[in-house]
């Protein structure tokens, strides 16, 4: 009796041991990702990296403000129509979508979530960039709406099925009509949900290399034309990072922190609002 | 007395499955019917009828006419929003509006409708909704709460004053007790008489003893059929039909 009892405890722990090592495996990288980059991007960090332009080789200082503007521009640029087409998408696929179409909806939503992003940036390049003849904000933004739309499509329609049929019965009983019970009550009901899922994906998307590398290009310089090549954080990150330049290296780092700091702040916010309940 | 509805062969299906059989009944003016009788004979069904809440339900059917003033609700022509606002309805769990306040709550219902209202008058049919609702003194020192952080009792009131909000004329409540404690389940009671005087009620309900209590007529139904329906007083002492005496006597059900 005893020596079961013995060897039943000490698999129960070994488990337990293995779930609990599991667990931290998960959010090893987060940290040791953080904790690296804040080593070698604090040679870096310093006022001049957030206020001023990339300068040239060797010259001393030089930041990538240029960068940071550059990708609030893209990030507001693709919201501006992303965050009301994907959300009137769910909406409708959560409260309409019954036949053959939605379901090809939401399997085109969830084969997008899928596609490598360079493909993305590659089909901005063939319908935005080749036509206009230049790289511009327009085509970066166009090339990440198409990684954002899906995500937000898909988790508007979960948060909104998550409100209870009653909702939708008492708004109705009181004379409401069907689209201003959709709107005004359920999808508020839904609202931390639905603001969730769209900083996260927002989040996402902020830190997205592959599909402005043929759309937004990157520039050295401040622009402020939206159809002109434009700078982003991941793309000055890159071009710092490949050269072989030590102190572009450390520029790199620098601007890599600044990126994992804006996400960590928008994936913070995003869990406030998610938490917020009633 | 003079009749706000008037039921005349009314059917109804769920896909194949018939759930209504040729339903007949008068529905007094400023009087307070129960519908009565055991769980699935079609009592929910019924009174959802009233207020075309089934138009949504996939598969559902029916025939027959309601005529509410001697117009025909069923028609295609008949717009089931400017019905519900005529019609309104308390549901059997009380489900006051999540992420809004006690106000909000009462208000919404204006608000939506379209009509163009001022901030205080909005703010007059909403203290005028809640002292209706019997709830105005629970709840005038905290408006700005959650609907949800009251009480079960105070909720239920609560949704019978977002419904009188959009001053219907006629208001069907589905087992609006079956969900409360007794404390709160008369003061629903006592409600419901007081709103007679100036609404035509129709109660959904399975205890008879409420039925009894609160009711100048009682409808029973018995699978899918209207058995009997007359005045409260008769129904309980003298049921005509043998089912109702069996089912008011405990028999079965």
């Amino acid at each position: 009796m005893e020596t079961v009892s013995f060897r039943r405890k000490a698999l129960d722990r070994c488990m337990k041991a293995l779930f609990c090592v599991c667990a931290v495996l998960v959010i090893l990288p987060l940290f040791v990702i953080f904790f690296d980059l804040v080593i070698k991007g604090a040679k870096e960090l310093k006022p001049s990296l957030l206020i001023d332009l990339p300068h040239p080789v060797g010259e001393p200082g030089g930041g990538i403000a240029n960068g940071i503007v550059g990708t609030i521009v893209i990030t507001l640029l693709t919201m501006l129509w992303s965050v009301p087409t994907a959300v009137l998408c769910g909406i409708y696929l959560a409260e309409y979508g019954r036949g053959k179409f939605a379901s090809a909806v939401r399997f085109a939503a969830d084969t997008m979530t899928g596609v490598p992003s360079i493909i993305m940036g590659i089909f901005g390049y063939i319908l935005l960039v080749v036509p206009m003849k230049r790289f511009s904000a327009w085509a970066g933004a166009a090339a990440l709406s198409m990684i954002f739309i899906p995500v937000v499509v898909r988790t508007t329609e979960d948060m909104l099925r998550t409100v209870p049929h009653h909702v939708h019965e008492a708004a109705l009983a009181l004379g409401i009509e069907r689209w201003k019970t959709i709107l005004y009550i359920v999808v508020r009901t839904a609202s931390s949900g639905i603001l969730t899922g769209i900083l996260l994906a927002m989040a996402r998307i902020l830190g997205e290399t592959a599909p402005l590398l043929f759309t937004a290009l990157g520039n050295q310089f401040w622009q402020t034309r939206l159809d002109q090549p434009i700078a982003a954080i991941p793309l000055q990150v890159f071009t710092y990072a490949i050269s072989p330049y030590e102190d572009w290296h450390d520029k790199a780092w620098a601007g890599a922190l600044v990126l994992i700091a804006m996400v960590l702040l928008i994936s913070l916010t995003a869990r406030f609002f998610g938490r917020e309940k009633k | 007395m003079e009749s706000v509805l008037e039921v005349k062969g009314l059917s109804a299906w769920f896909g194949g499955h018939q759930v209504l059989t040729d339903i007949r009944m008068d529905v007094g003016r400023n009087s307070v019917t129960s519908v009565m009788g055991p769980s699935g004979c079609g009592k929910s069904t019924f009174i959802r009828c009233l207020n075309r809440m089934h138009d949504l339900t996939p598969g559902f059917r029916s025939t027959g006419e309601i005529l509410l003033d001697g117009v025909n609700i069923q028609s295609e022509r008949i717009d089931p929003v400017n019905l519900r606002r005529r019609v309104g309805m308390v549901f059997q769990q009380p489900n006051p509006f999540p992420r809004m306040s006690v106000f909000e709550n009462v208000a919404v219902g204006l608000k939506l409708n379209g009509k163009k209202l001022t901030r205080a008058s909005i703010a007059e049919t909403v203290e005028k909704s809640l002292h209706m609702a019997a709830l105005w003194n629970e709840v005038k020192d905290h408006l700005d709460r959650p609907g949800l952080s009251l009480s079960g009792g105070q909720q239920q009131r609560l949704c019978i004053a977002r419904a009188l909000a959009v001053e219907p004329e006629i208001l069907l409540m589905d087992e609006p007790c079956s969900a409360l404690d007794p404390v709160s389940t008369a003061k629903i009671e006592e409600l419901i008489e007081d709103l007679s005087e100036r609404y035509t009620i129709v109660v959904v309900t399975h205890n008879m003893q409420q039925a009894a209590r609160i009711s100048d007529s009682v409808a029973f139904f018995l699978l899918g059929e209207l058995i009997e329906m007359d005045k409260s007083g008769k129904i309980f002492t003298n049921p005509s039909d043998k089912r109702t005496e069996e089912y008011i006597t405990g028999r079965f059900g």
